[in-house]
């Protein structure tokens, strides 16, 4: 009895509400903190409105966003990072309900490194190899007031990658001179790499191509290159674990039922495949010429015209 | 010297902290003694939290549902069905309210369904932004009079010059249907409350929890059960703002002298006509501090609701802070803050506003307010019909001007924040290595070299000095929760923090507090820099601090403070400024001087109140510091961050929370149970 009453009482707020808003059904798209992933995002919901559909853009969050693709609250998670978005975009696979749509025309990287002016002012001589690492004088360039004297590397959050960095500073031998730092966001990775210039400080920071440090000068650390299985818990011993990062893709997820719901938008969302100086141009379209990011997707939109046009048949 | 000793408060404690030290240094650093650290015993409550959010939103009780789309029927939860209806009804109305003041179409198509898909003519244009401010100003003065009139259509007139106009109306619209939705909820479940003790026993923990928990902690929860988007924001502001309006309902329903009550009956009302005419018009003053404490609440949560998908000025400002932008940040700032003023006094003028009971007027005497209002908006709404030719870009100023259109003070605000860096780095830096070097770091050392059979001790030693053997089991059942899981350690370094912000906030509260509360306009001026802090959002002080203390514990611990000093100061200046005069002139005339007036008389009446606000402090140190995850530390609070973007980190995310919550509440039942006890002695009600 009480069983039949939840029903009747469900399908009753199930016909009075979602009736009323599902109707439009418009596509939607995540937007997160950075300038390029907003811009992509305006360009394709600007595209997807020149071929008929609307579309929604929703602020979210980068990794809990899988989880929501999966599930239908969000139909194209449009720039999915191997190194730092893999994890949950394959756990959502995992569960059902989201698939991959290809990936970008471009390959990422991400590894510790350093601003170019530290390498001008010799810091630290001899980098980007990071045999100079070793040397105790450019580790002490690098101290903080919290690094017990030791040089500091600043890595990303720690559910990036957990222990793969101060792995690597056992693994090459340098733990005695260098100390891993966990930055909470990556907001604290821009704002460390801005007081570290205002001081004259030496900062090793993790970061990533194509971003929009590009353009302001940053040198990766060149490590012992990386193979499959070098890491320690991906198997390897503390002899390879020294070994630098994987470059990687960068993927397009969508969800499951979008093809069938959308299908010439999903069409175009599979060929679209952008390159890294073209996402370098969105970001610098926001961070250099001061546009907001819906001018600045009608920009990139009418300087790549044929582009478009050509994914969109 | 025994019966002494069982009265002497002092006595008892140092005793306390004497057997505290002597098991601190005596019990040895042993990873498998039970005396150092307690065996992770509670460490699957996560996983449990998960299986039971995974079985409820896609396996137990299911009904077969036909979705049009794939064309067959589909099994689907009966909670998720609910949660997603809740959602989907909160969507609608936030959308349909942000229609009216920045136009589009998909309400009106979602009621036609696609027959007026291809119709131009079904978008509905925004009413312009002039208009909107001279409905402000009408407003205003019907309300109360020309001051209100001019602090609510100027206020909105900087947000519009200074290009925040969009993000501005997408967060009002947000608040607009969340406020009302909090006084009502509040206010049902004040009055279940007041009518049933047995209610308001359940509800206080529920209470309890939901306003100490870091918003983190259920950000993912949320998205689980209603997903992302402004009515996940929604829901996320629900559940943080209500809790205040149920308690100021309950508060202000219990004040209510009998007579009033028997009157009422006296008269012949029936069960509803005795709350809605008597009770509820009564406690009319305490619902209305609830209504301000909601709105307060709500635009508090803006920055938090747009990690799981409310658009406005909170997603404006994470945009902003991503690149950096401290001045811009700040802008978006100032506007919460506005539209936070600009609802709590339009609010409270029209709650104490008399109803006129002239009958026989005319409609148009009326509704004269609304007739020029719509009068207006029609001749507004023409000029900026035909204003569109005028201004180029098709931007049209007069309608609406676009994001980043507007003035701006950024530069200037930047060139500030460059100043203060540049004159004072060099000490600023000193300051820091000492700091960290001499007392953070000698502190969160000495905090995790803590056995926890001491801890305990002193936990538990000092609940049963203050409360007796209830007070004693409470704060330990609380603290041992935390003991079982996997995270004592990152517990004692949320421990050690907070400790130290809430020490210099204290401090720094009383001290301020008492220098303000000597005269009437420094008072009225620290409680309005109190609120403006309280709902300037908090985020922008993350990247200054940054700058200038690099990514350390210092950053984090001068973002708590400068945030846990507010309720400190606030309930200090309350707390004396209620002292009454007769006791200052009593003083006066016994030929006390001002400092020991203080010192003998003020102070010690005005603790209990001082030290409900060291509760608040507590709280607001401890959400600052769970923020403070953001510039990075190695405590609970990053593990509650990172749970946003972990797989399966909603349990973990949510035990944390509790975790935090727990510390929050024994804090609370001490400071309490404290008070409580002082106020009887010094005959305060």
């Amino acid at each position: 009895m009480f069983k039949t009453l939840i029903k009747v009482a469900a399908v009753f707020s199930v016909l009075l509400f979602s009736s009323i808003s599902k109707a439009a059904d418009p596509i939607r798209i995540p937007v997160l903190n950075w300038s390029s992933q907003i811009v992509m995002a305006n360009v394709m919901a600007q595209v997807f409105e020149e071929m008929g559909y609307t579309a929604e853009l929703v602020p979210a969050e980068s990794a809990s966003r899988y989880e929501a693709v999966r599930i239908g609250d969000l139909h194209v998670a449009h720039e999915t990072w191997e190194s730092t978005m893999a994890l949950p975009f394959y756990e959502a696979m995992d569960k059902g309900g989201l698939i991959d749509a290809g990936s970008h025309n471009l390959i990422t990287f991400e590894e510790m490194g350093v601003p170019n002016w530290v390498i001008e002012e010799g810091l630290c001589p001899g980098l980007p190899n990071w045999e100079a690492l070793k040397d105790p004088a450019c580790a002490a360039n690098f101290a903080t007031a919290d690094s017990d004297g030791k040089g500091r590397w600043l890595e990303g959050p720690y559910e990036w990658h957990t222990e793969v960095m101060p792995n690597r500073l056992k693994g090459l031998g340098i733990d005695d001179l260098w100390t891993v730092k966990f930055a909470g966001s990556a907001d604290a990775l821009w704002a460390e790499l801005k007081a570290a210039k205002a001081e004259g400080r030496g900062t090793v920071i993790f970061n990533w191509s194509p971003n929009f440090t590009d353009a302001a000068g940053f040198t990766f650390i060149d490590f012992p290159p990386y193979f499959e299985g070098c890491r320690l818990e991906n198997g390897g011993t503390l002899e390879t674990t020294g070994c630098g990062s994987p470059k990687g893709w960068l993927k397009k997820a969508a969800h499951i039922k979008f093809p069938l719901t959308h299908p010439s938008a999903y069409k175009f969302y599979t060929k679209m495949s952008f390159t890294a100086p073209q996402i370098g141009l969105m970001a610098d379209l926001v961070d250099s010429q001061g546009m907001d990011h819906a001018a600045a997707a009608t920009e990139f939109i009418s300087q790549h015209r044929d582009l478009i046009d050509l994914w969109k048949n | 010297m025994l019966n002494n000793f069982k009265k002497s408060k002092p006595q008892q404690f140092s005793f306390l902290i004497l057997i505290f030290l002597f098991l601190y240094f005596v019990v040895p650093e042993d990873e498998n003694s039970l005396l150092w650290r307690l065996p992770p015993l509670l460490k699957d409550i996560p996983a449990f939290i998960n299986y039971l959010l995974d079985n409820l939103m896609f396996n137990w009780l299911t009904i077969p549902v036909y979705d049009p789309d794939w064309g067959m029927y589909e099994d689907q939860a009966i909670v998720r069905l609910i949660t997603r209806s809740i959602s989907d009804f909160l969507l609608f109305l936030i959308i349909f309210i942000r229609e009216f003041f920045l136009g589009g179409m998909q309400t009106i198509s979602s009621l036609t369904g696609d027959s007026l898909k291809g119709l131009k003519l079904a978008y509905l244009p925004a009413i312009p932004w002039t208009a909107v401010i001279m409905g402000l100003f009408i407003l205003g003065y019907k309300l109360q009079g020309l001051s209100l009139a001019l602090i609510a259509s100027l206020g909105f007139f900087y947000v519009s010059v200074f290009g925040q106009w969009e993000p501005t109306m997408e967060t009002l619209s947000l608040v607009l249907v969340t406020a009302p939705i909090c006084f009502f909820l509040g206010l049902f479940f004040g009055i279940l409350g007041y009518l049933s003790k047995k209610v308001e026993t359940t509800l206080q923990p529920i209470l309890n929890v939901a306003q100490t928990m870091p918003h983190f902690s259920y950000l993912v929860p949320i998205i689980v059960f209603f997903g992302v988007g402004d009515h996940a924001g929604a829901v996320a502001t629900i559940i943080f703002a209500t809790p205040p309006m149920i308690r100021l309902t309950i508060l202000g329903l219990r004040k209510i002298s009998p007579e009033i009550v028997e009157s009422g009956l006296m008269s012949g009302c029936n069960r509803f006509q005795l709350l809605f005419r008597v009770l509820i018009p009564t406690a009319r003053r305490d619902i209305l501090i609830g209504v301000n404490q909601v709105i307060m609440q709500c635009l508090a949560m803006t920055t938090i609701a747009a990690f799981i998908g409310a658009k406005g000025l909170g997603f404006n400002l994470k945009v902003a802070l991503n690149g950096l932008k401290i001045g811009k940040a700040a802008e978006i700032g100032i506007c919460v803050v506005i539209i936070a003023v600009v609802l709590d006094k339009l609010s409270l003028a029209w709650a104490n506003k008399q109803k006129d009971y002239f009958a026989n007027l005319s409609f148009f005497q009326r509704n004269k307010a609304f007739v020029y209002f719509l009068f207006l908006t029609l001749i507004l709404g023409i000029i900026a019909y035909f204003s569109a030719f005028y201004f180029e870009e098709g931007i049209n100023f007069l309608y609406l001007i676009p994001f980043g259109k507007g003035l701006t003070i950024a530069p200037l605000l930047d060139a500030g924040v460059d100043w203060i860096w540049e004159t004072f780095f060099y000490y600023l830096n000193i300051f820091n290595k000492f700091l960290i070097t001499y007392v953070l770091f000698v502190m969160r050392d000495a905090y995790l070299g803590m056995p926890v059979i001491s801890t305990f001790f002193l936990i538990m030693g000092a609940g049963y000095i203050i409360g007796g053997i209830r007070s004693c089991i409470i704060v330990g059942g609380l603290i041992l929760f935390i003991a079982l899981s996997e995270y004592w350690d990152r517990a004692l370094i949320t421990a050690y923090m907070a400790t130290f912000a809430v020490g210099i906030s204290a401090i720094n509260g009383i001290v301020v507090g008492s220098l303000c509360a000597r005269n009437e306009i420094s008072t009225k001026i620290i409680l309005s820099i109190c609120d403006f802090f309280q709902t300037f959002p908090s985020f922008i002080y993350l990247i200054p601090v940054i700058l200038l203390f690099g990514i350390t514990d210092t950053s984090v611990m001068i973002a708590a403070i400068a945030y846990a000093s507010v309720p400190a100061t606030r309930y200090t200046v309350e707390g004396l400024r209620s002292v009454p005069s007769s006791l200052h002139d009593a003083g006066s005339m016994s030929g006390v001087s001002n400092l020991q007036r203080w010192i003998s008389i003020e102070f010690p009446l005005a603790l209990p109140h001082i030290m409900l606000g060291l509760n608040q402090t507590v709280i607001f140190a401890l959400m600052m510091i769970v923020l403070g995850a953001l510039i990075g530390t190695e405590d609970l609070g990053q593990i509650i961050m990172g749970s946003l973007s972990r797989p399966g980190g909603a349990g973990i995310g949510f035990t944390l929370g509790i975790f935090v919550s727990f510390i929050c509440l024994a804090v609370d039942n001490l400071i309490r149970t404290w008070t409580d006890e002082r106020k009887k002695l010094l005959g305060i009600n």
